[in-house]
């Protein structure tokens, strides 16, 4: 691999689907992604450590047979664990979404081991109110200061598209650390940025929660998907919205997912190239 | 030894299945069931400790935040509920021994995973409890029409009764069976091919026979089978490549028709010759040019008669079909989307109209859409467009159309297989699921069905297939194969016989050799004809070359597929099969692809005699447009379109839902396919069996209209359309559903041939009928065209709600008064008889214009006028983009005897199509339609409502939005 870029390992296996789309978003803000498969992994024909940010995209891993991404949170647990905690340790990034969400809160990384202790589920992703998979669009306020939401503005607005997405903590004492700690990076609200009400929250979460980091901001977990709103033309009424004139801002070529990406590849540019 | 582990929510956790389950119940005119719980069962067996038992709990079968579990030895398992409440009762289902369930395969890797590694088998079974004062009788309805579906499940009445979940062990001998043949006279023959489920008429039986008299011998059951499959209707297409004696109308004198299809659909595509067309009729799907790197390929399918029997696995395995023929088109291609169009009696059908062994079509219903659902998000392919038709004569044979799209590099498209490539079968193993799919398809359902074809059944697992398809692009992208092609109906014996070559002018025949004992099984036991003709799902056959065997193989092993040699492709021009050392099949090529005798069959056409309806002069138009929008074909279909996943692969750029709120109906759906391109394609459809009532042809040609003006409704140019059949018909064989199906094919040809656009890749389902008592109930006559557009630039194509208040409204198209198979007549009960037809070259004038209009910038909206006419159309626009209109019907370009309101704004005339233009573009716009039917029909407005002033320049409609949208959304609500 070539010195002076960003590389991002976007981790699949079987039933993995968004990877493609992930891998287009970070290398269009300039990172150089990789998609690999945790065979690849498993016989150290590819290392973690090789990379700065770990990518871990929607699906359906498994098919979600015995609980969404729970098969692969126990690879990752079992299997890689001691490369996970030193990928952590190395302030390197990390971003699961929907599936990958999915796959960090049963393995325990998200919201992220207690003081002292490895990791452990604290939290869960469960069945959706609604009881069915919802594909839509949803208004997300953002929350807390992880690197990954740097600048994204008061509201954003991105698609969600699972059956198993309601965030339920372990009690009150986990959801009351992530607030004390900042720990919740967004949150589903109405358009305006106050309480919603079904469906502006698609599932039930409580509190509202979408995504949460772990205690230093760097691994984020998230439902929405920011790489399908990527593209400005992914909005749901782009058509309705007068294209900005002259160069293409944020919001002129691209969506208001983009700036999750470029956040990502711009910390580490700055803090581990 | 056994562990029984029982998992449930906790209390105060929300049961979701349960839920769901009571409201299943509900649906079906049960109500002593106040609340249901379930209960997930493992069994796991194998010589593991509790401790270890904990474990796979704890870590892997349980969420331990909202779930909680018990396990004991299977053994020593106490009915627990013996002693429950007289109100709660508790039934348990399993699947059937041999139905394979993904998720047992999943456990057992979880387990793996843990480090155990002890596990034998992992069978799951769920205990429901229903609580309620629940009758006997009712107990058992629920059992049967809603926990379970006897053709792939039971009920475990005693649990403790399982020994061991593993199969016994093989058998080591087997016998050859063959059939006599050689001395059966023709009775003897016909009850040969009714009672082995080989679905062939005397004469070809006949043929069989001759066949193997010069060969003295008789065939082995294999070789029967085989013969059967290849020359099923399904496979062979008779009655289209067949001959056909079409009379019409009381004439005497008969027309021959050698092969409809060439002489309508394919004839279209040769006359118009369109350079971009690369490959079509001859491989899985049709192939156009997209780009400079890529073509794109489309093919639709169909999965009726398994969805009947079996909704979720029916529509699921039909999904998972018709990716694979896009997996099986040229040397490979990759899905970027699906499309899915269903035809259902109505959801609200009394139970009471249900002919015996039929399932009510809420139930069908849910179970397609779910199984849809469920094959399309966990492919990670958006199902991004489709409708849902309902009409009564669909109770026995709901009809479920697959379409899937797909890009294929250029230089990947042709394929040709070698002497001496090895045959590789890839993917799922091989179990008795799916037998005599094919041949099954080929005949008419009865109230039997599904007890005799339970093993027509089959059941999907798409984390395989998309480990298959992850697992062949890069092994497409070494060039590390020759040819491959999907196992589909007729499972290997298709999909070998056909590449082992099928006798072509250019092509020569080789021939393959297989070894059926080297076929991965899912359990022992299979006989060799089992293996040769399953459908187990997920597989794909590939000619490999020797040399590229172990790079082959090390990819397919990265991604933990199996892929398997069965034998080699060799110039013996024989199809020879061999099981435990002994030949079980030897059949010449030739005779297999070339021996079917040609049919003739009778086709008679009678218009029937339909009157001109009658209607008050006094209707209230604004409770009849409330009665179009809630007609069951013109709502919304959004509770359908959320549960599919229609952004997966982040490509969709008009999504199937548009305007402010994100709940109009859009007309095609628009993606840019490869990510950072402004390269797009469309895809839509049409389909109305109302039209084809009255007449066939009009029925297709209006179809063809319909699926090409949503395409140019988005943007799309109709120099750059291409389009896709797809006939479900009743029973061929009787003259007066054949001779619909000739009028209707030829209509396809005059449509497809009058718009220059060209039919790529099609299919037919017929015999959908379903007989009870002697009688046969047909479906009505129906086809889906599938229409596929190139986009230039997604970024200049337009949404079908309305943007601005002081915007003008154009209608361009001709309104004529063509009330006949309207949905406005069904509103009364009636059909009419004034069919809509198509003026090509008018139509042709009008899609030109539009789209120069969409890519100049002039249209701020557009929107296709179909079912419901105008009335609907413009009620559509107004709710979706939260702005009213104020409409002049005076002003709509007409042409008709009959001047009245109604018809005027509920005609479905074809070619028409409702645009919204800014008042500085006007003289722009116009200039694009100069000799075309265009004119302002009115403006919109900022209010929220619609305003309609009829041909008197009376107020014929005025109604808010919020009742409209309300009409249209409520009747398929959640």
């Amino acid at each position: 691999m070539s010195q002076g870029k960003v590389k991002v390992i976007v981790l699949r296996t079987a039933g993995t689907n968004c990877d493609h789309e992930a891998a287009f978003a970070f290398e269009s803000c300039g990172a150089r992604p990789r998609l690999v498969h945790i065979n690849q992994l498993l016989c150290k024909e590819v290392h973690l450590q090789d990379f700065h940010i770990l990518a871990i995209p929607g699906g359906f891993t498994y098919g979600d047979d015995l609980g969404s991404g729970r098969i692969l949170a126990n690879e990752l647990r079992l299997k890689l664990g001691e490369d996970v905690r030193s990928f952590i340790e190395a302030k390197k990034l990390i971003i699961g979404i929907c599936n990958g969400f999915q796959v960090l809160v049963p393995a325990g990384i998200l919201p992220g081991a207690a003081e002292g202790a490895g990791f452990a589920q604290r939290a869960t992703l469960t069945n959706n109110d609604s009881g069915k998979f919802e594909d839509r669009w949803v208004y997300l306020k953002v929350e807390g200061n992880s690197v990954w939401t740097q600048g994204l503005g008061d509201v954003v607005y991105l698609p969600v598209a699972h059956a198993e997405g309601k965030f339920v903590p372990a009690d009150d004492g986990v959801l009351a650390q992530l607030k004390q700690n900042g720990q919740v990076a967004f949150r589903y609200c109405d358009p305006r940025g106050g309480k919603p009400v079904y469906p502006e929250n698609p599932n039930g979460s409580v509190d509202d929660i979408a995504g949460i980091t772990d205690k230093t901001g760097r691994v984020l977990g998230l439902m929405p998907h920011p790489e399908r709103h990527f593209l400005f033309t992914r909005h749901p009424f782009w058509t309705r919205l007068s294209l900005p004139a002259g160069k293409a801002g944020p919001n002129g070529k691209y969506g208001h997912g983009a700036k999750i990406f470029e956040n990502g590849v711009q910390y580490v540019k700055k803090h581990l190239l | 030894m056994i562990w029984r582990v029982e998992i449930k929510q906790k209390a105060g956790v929300f049961d979701v299945a349960g839920a769901g389950i009571q409201k299943d119940i509900v649906d079906l005119g049960v109500n002593f069931v106040h609340k249901v719980e379930v209960i997930q069962v493992y069994n796991i067996e194998g010589s593991i400790s509790e401790g270890q038992v904990t474990r796979i709990c704890r870590e892997l079968f349980v969420d331990c935040i909202t779930q909680e579990y018990a396990y004991c030895r299977l053994n020593e398992w106490r009915v627990s509920d013996a002693k429950a409440a007289a109100d709660r009762r508790a039934i348990e289902i399993a699947y059937n021994p041999g139905v394979m369930d993904p998720v047992e395969e999943s456990a057992l890797k979880g387990i793996r995973d843990l480090g155990i590694a002890q596990v034998q088998a992992v069978r799951r079974a769920r205990r429901y409890l229903l609580y309620g004062n629940i009758p006997a009788q009712d107990l058992e309805i629920v059992t049967s029409k809603v926990l379970s579906n006897k053709l792939i499940q039971h009920v475990v009445t005693d649990p403790r009764g399982q020994k061991t979940f593993l199969f016994a062990k093989p058998k080591e001998s087997f016998a050859l069976i063959q059939v006599d043949l050689l001395g059966a006279n023709d009775k003897k023959l016909k009850a040969t091919s009714h009672d082995g489920q080989l679905f062939l008429n005397l004469n070809e039986m006949k043929a069989i026979h001759a066949h193997f008299k010069k060969l003295g011998r008789n065939p082995t059951d294999c070789e029967l089978e085989t013969i059967a499959q290849t020359w099923s209707e399904h496979c062979y297409h008779k009655t289209f490549r067949g001959n056909i004696r079409y009379r019409e109308n009381g004439k005497t004198k008969t027309r021959l028709i050698r092969n409809l299809l060439k002489s309508t659909i394919v004839k279209a595509t040769k006359e118009i010759n369109k350079s971009w067309c690369v490959s079509v009729f001859h491989d899985n799907a049709g192939v156009i040019k997209f780009d400079k790197d890529m073509h794109v390929c489309f093919k639709v399918e169909t999965h009726n008669h398994p969805s009947a029997l079996e909704p979720f696995g029916g529509a699921n395995t039909g999904v998972g079909g018709v990716i694979r023929d896009i997996l099986g088109t040229g040397l490979g291609a990759k899905p970027v989307c699906g499309t899915d169009v269903f035809c259902f009696a109505p959801p609200d059908m009394d139970f009471a109209e249900l002919p015996p062994g039929t399932l009510h079509p809420k139930r069908i219903m849910k179970g397609v859409v779910g199984g849809v659902r469920d094959y399309g998000n966990k492919m990670g392919i958006p199902t991004v467009n489709g409708a849902i038709l309902f009409d009564k004569r669909f109770v026995g044979n709901p009809l479920v159309y697959c379409g899937s799209v797909g890009l294929i590099p250029k230089n990947r498209v042709r394929k040709k297989v070698r002497k001496g490539d090895l045959i590789v079968v890839v993917g799922g193993k091989t179990g008795r699921d799916g037998i005599h799919g094919a041949t099954f398809s080929s005949g008419e359902l009865t109230e039997n069905s599904e007890v005799v074809s339970s093993g027509a059944v089959q059941i999907g697992d798409p984390i395989q297939e998309k480990k298959v398809l992850d697992a062949l692009m890069q092994a497409r992208d070494k060039n590390l194969y020759t040819a491959i092609t999907d196992c589909g109906a007729g499972g290997l014996s298709s999909a070998v016989g056909e590449m082992a070559g099928r006798p072509s002018k250019r092509g020569s025949v080789l021939g393959a050799r297989v070894d059926l004992d080297k076929v991965p099984l899912k359990y022992q036991g299979l006989n060799y004809d089992e293996i040769w003709i399953s459908e187990s799902q997920e597989r794909m056959v590939l000619s490999v070359p020797p040399r590229n065997w172990k790079a082959f193989q090390e990819i397919f092993a990265g991604e933990n597929v199996e892929a398997t040699a069965l034998g080699e492709f060799g110039g013996s021009k024989r199809l020879e099969l061999f099981f435990k050392g002994r030949q079980v099949c030897d059949l010449d090529m030739t005779f297999l692809h070339n021996g079917v005798p040609k049919i003739t069959k009778e086709a008679y056409w009678h218009s029937p005699k339909l009157a001109r309806p009658r209607l008050s002069k006094s209707v209230d138009l604004n409770i009849k447009l409330r009665e179009v929008l809630s007609h069951y074909n013109v709502c919304s279909k959004e509770s359908v379109i959320r549960q599919y996943d229609h952004e997966v692969q982040g490509a969709s750029v008009i999504k199937p839902l548009a305007g402010a709120r994100c709940d109009g109906p859009s007309d095609a759906s628009v993606l840019a396919p490869r990510l950072g391109s402004v390269k797009g394609i469309a895809i839509s459809n049409g389909i109305n069996v109302r039209y084809g009532m009255i007449d066939p042809c009009w029925m297709a040609a209006s179809c063809i209209d319909e699926a090409i003006r949503q395409i140019i409704a988005v943007g799309g140019d109709i120099r750059q359309i291409a389009i896709l059949d797809n006939f479900c018909w009743g029973n061929p064989d009787k003259p007066d559903r054949l001779g619909g199906l000739v009028r209707a094919a030829e209509g396809c040809y005059k449509a497809a041939a009058g718009y220059k656009v060209p039919f790529i890749s099609g299919k037919d389902s017929l015999y959908n009928e379903y007989t009870q008592n002697g009688k046969s109930l047909a479906i009505p006559g129906t086809l889906l065209i599938s229409a596929i557009g190139i986009i230039a630039d997604v970024t200049k194509t337009v949404t079908m709600d309305f943007k601005n208040p002081g915007n003008l409204i154009y209608c361009a198209g001709k309104t004529y008064d063509e009330l006949g198979g309207s949905i406005y007549l069904d509103t009364f009960g009636l059909l009419g008889n004034a069919v809509p037809k198509v003026n090509f070259q008018q139509g042709n004038k009008i899609f030109t214009a539009v789209s120069k209009a969409v890519k100049s910038g002039l249209v701020r909206s557009a929107h296709d006028c179909s079912e419901g006419g105008l009335g609907a159309a413009l009620a559509e626009m107004a709710f979706s983009g939260g702005y009213g209109a104020t409409i002049r019907l005076d002003k709509v370009p007409y042409k008709g005897k009959d001047k009245r309101n109604d018809t005027v704004l509920f005609a479905e005339s074809n070619s028409r199509l409702i645009l919204e233009v800014e008042p500085g573009n006007q003289k722009k716009f116009e200039r694009l339609f100069q000799g075309s039917a265009c004119a302002v029909i009115g403006v919109v407005d900022q209010t929220p409502g619609l305003v309609v002033y009829g041909l008197a320049g009376e107020v014929c409609i005025h109604s808010t939005l919020d009742v409209l949208k309300q009409a249209w959304q409520r009747p398929l609500q959640g």
